[in-house]
């Protein structure tokens, strides 16, 4: 199928969400993370990867939503669902038992060893701003097998230490994983609007392995709260297929009507 | 034996001034015709226990009830943040309130040691977490057997719990139906149990493993039709997503959600 034509005619937005659902294989079993996550797994399941399992923390295992769900339980997850179970079995029996390969996450502030923040920016008596807080993903992150984190790139979200390790990724030293028993291995990619990173095999630091189209090295330094490493062998991230964005945008225009009510 | 009462009855014989008290539902069946009439009964210094706050919570907090709040994801899902629970952290207003935060998988667990009579909940949860640091609830212990490290919390057993369901029977069994998320543990950990029905049925025509909660373990059973709005009752009606964004201009300044407590819950009455 035909890409070239598409080139100038897709968003970064839709970059990342389709980079974001090429990352899933099917067969996976994957722990999604509501708003990105959810878009870019369900993307998967709708063109590359039908016998994706997506499982939300709410309960529902191995759901097929028509629409996005707004919330993390919305009514559509249930119905679309093989079955439902209760949120204490889901987190003991389906995350902590090991059943999960890949727990799909976003997150609002990140840094170069992938730690996660979603507790509140400045001082945890006194926060500048208050964020939502951990969810599911403080043990999403360590009982998956592995964790793919997707956000918008820019030097509030990517900074080089967080305010607050909400959910672990590599430790604030890059350590923060050795030695621990029954432990997944943490985050492997994080696919953003700019660019595709994973940790360094040896200091676990966050370094480019691909660009999007369209997209150089200064764009990503200047969005990076630290002295990002780019690899050796720097890939161009393949555009997005034709299909993928009539599919991406046909769910995301269901979803839209869905939820203004009509 | 669950006893039928009027919303404002269980709530005024059953909610204390002071009381840990946990509604729950998550997403779905969250029982606020019940939460509203807290509000309307002015209860004070309540020690609030959620996984997900979600807008009713944001009201109670907003409308001073709270003292306290345990929780384990404070935002308004697919929308942003629960304005007055932030202000009411940040800039403690109406008042100041404590706050103490697990993840989902502690609190579930928690639920689930409160609701089989332990005091504490094992998990293997918070490695890497800096959420051990501010709160000093959750705990680390070693495993007996293969001394793996593992984290502890202890149970949550609330004075009053909360929960909105489908149908009860004319004894009071309850059958909860679609997402369940922790309700079940809610009322069996709690010491009092309020449960809200849309309807009462002659026959609840469960499936032999359908989540049923028996009459005998309940205290209080309140017909609600739509008790759950604006989120969600599975099969009755769907959630009200637009009133969840709606909800964001409304909770971020103090004198439209004051006036919207006194338009929307404090002059109505609990069947309005």
């Amino acid at each position: 199928m035909s890409t070239l034509d598409m080139s100038q005619e897709y968003t970064s937005a839709e970059m990342m969400t389709v980079t974001a659902a090429r990352a899933l294989e099917n067969g996976m079993t994957c722990f999604v993370g509501i708003g990105l996550p959810s878009e870019a797994a369900n993307l998967a399941r709708l063109t590359h990867a039908p016998g994706v399992v997506l499982i939300y923390e709410s309960g529902t295992l191995q759901t097929k939503p028509d629409v996005l769900p707004l919330s993390i339980g919305d009514g559509e997850l249930c119905e679309s669902a093989l079955t439902t179970v209760s949120v204490p079995e889901m987190f003991r029996y389906w995350l902590q038992g090991g059943k999960v390969n890949v727990g799909f996450l976003g997150t609002a502030q990140i840094d170069r060893f992938a730690n996660l923040n979603t507790t509140l920016i400045g001082d945890y008596q006194a926060p500048k701003v208050r964020l939502p807080g951990g969810g599911g993903a403080p043990e999403i992150a360590t009982n998956a097998g592995e964790v793919f984190i997707t956000l918008k790139h820019s030097k509030r979200a990517f900074v080089k230490d967080v305010d607050f390790v909400t959910t672990l990724g590599f430790g604030r030293d890059g350590k923060g994983r050795d030695g621990v028993p029954n432990i997944g291995k943490g985050p492997t990619r994080v696919i953003t609007d700019l660019c595709v990173m994973k940790p360094d095999p040896e200091t676990k630091e966050l370094t480019v392995v691909s660009l999007h189209p369209g997209v150089s090295r200064e764009d990503v330094t200047e969005a990076t709260g630290w002295e990002i490493r780019f690899a050796d062998e720097l890939e161009s991230t393949p555009l997005p297929a034709e299909h993928e964005l009539r599919i991406l945008r046909d769910l995301k225009n269901r979803t839209e009507r869905q939820h203004a009510g009509e | 034996m669950a006893e039928f009462l009027s919303l404002h009855d269980a709530i005024a014989q059953y909610v204390e001034d002071g009381a840990t008290v946990a509604m729950e539902g998550f997403t779905h069946l969250i029982p606020f015709a019940a939460g509203h009439e807290v509000i309307r009964q002015r209860k004070q210094d309540l020690t609030l226990i959620r996984m997900t706050p979600d807008l009713i919570y944001d009201q109670l907090i907003g409308a001073g009830c709270a003292k306290k709040v345990i929780f384990s994801w404070g935002g308004n899902p697919g929308v942003g943040s629960l304005h007055r629970l932030r202000d009411a952290v940040e800039k403690g207003w109406p008042r100041h309130i404590d706050i103490l935060e697990h993840s989902h998988a502690a609190m579930a667990c928690a639920f689930e040691a409160g609701a089989a009579g332990l005091p504490l909940a094992v998990l293997r949860g918070y490695v890497g977490s800096e959420l051990p640091s501010v709160n000093d609830q959750i705990k680390f212990i070693e495993c007996p057997f293969t001394g793996e490290r593992l984290a502890a919390v202890p149970s949550i057993r609330p004075d009053v719990s909360v929960v909105h369901a489908q149908k009860a029977d004319r004894a009071g069994n309850v059958l909860v139906e679609g997402i369940v998320g922790v309700q079940k543990e809610a009322v069996l950990a709690a010491t009092r149990s309020i449960v809200t029905v849309e309807e009462i049925v002659d026959d609840l025509d469960a499936h032999p493993n359908a989540c049923v909660i028996p009459g005998w373990a309940i205290d209080a059973v309140a017909v609600v039709e739509k008790g759950a709005l604006p989120s969600y009752t599975h099969g009755y009606y769907p959630r009200n997503n637009r009133f969840y964004k709606e909800w964001d201009a409304i909770a971020r300044d103090r004198d439209v959600f004051s006036r919207w407590i006194d338009e929307n819950v404090m002059n109505q009455r609990e069947d309005a």
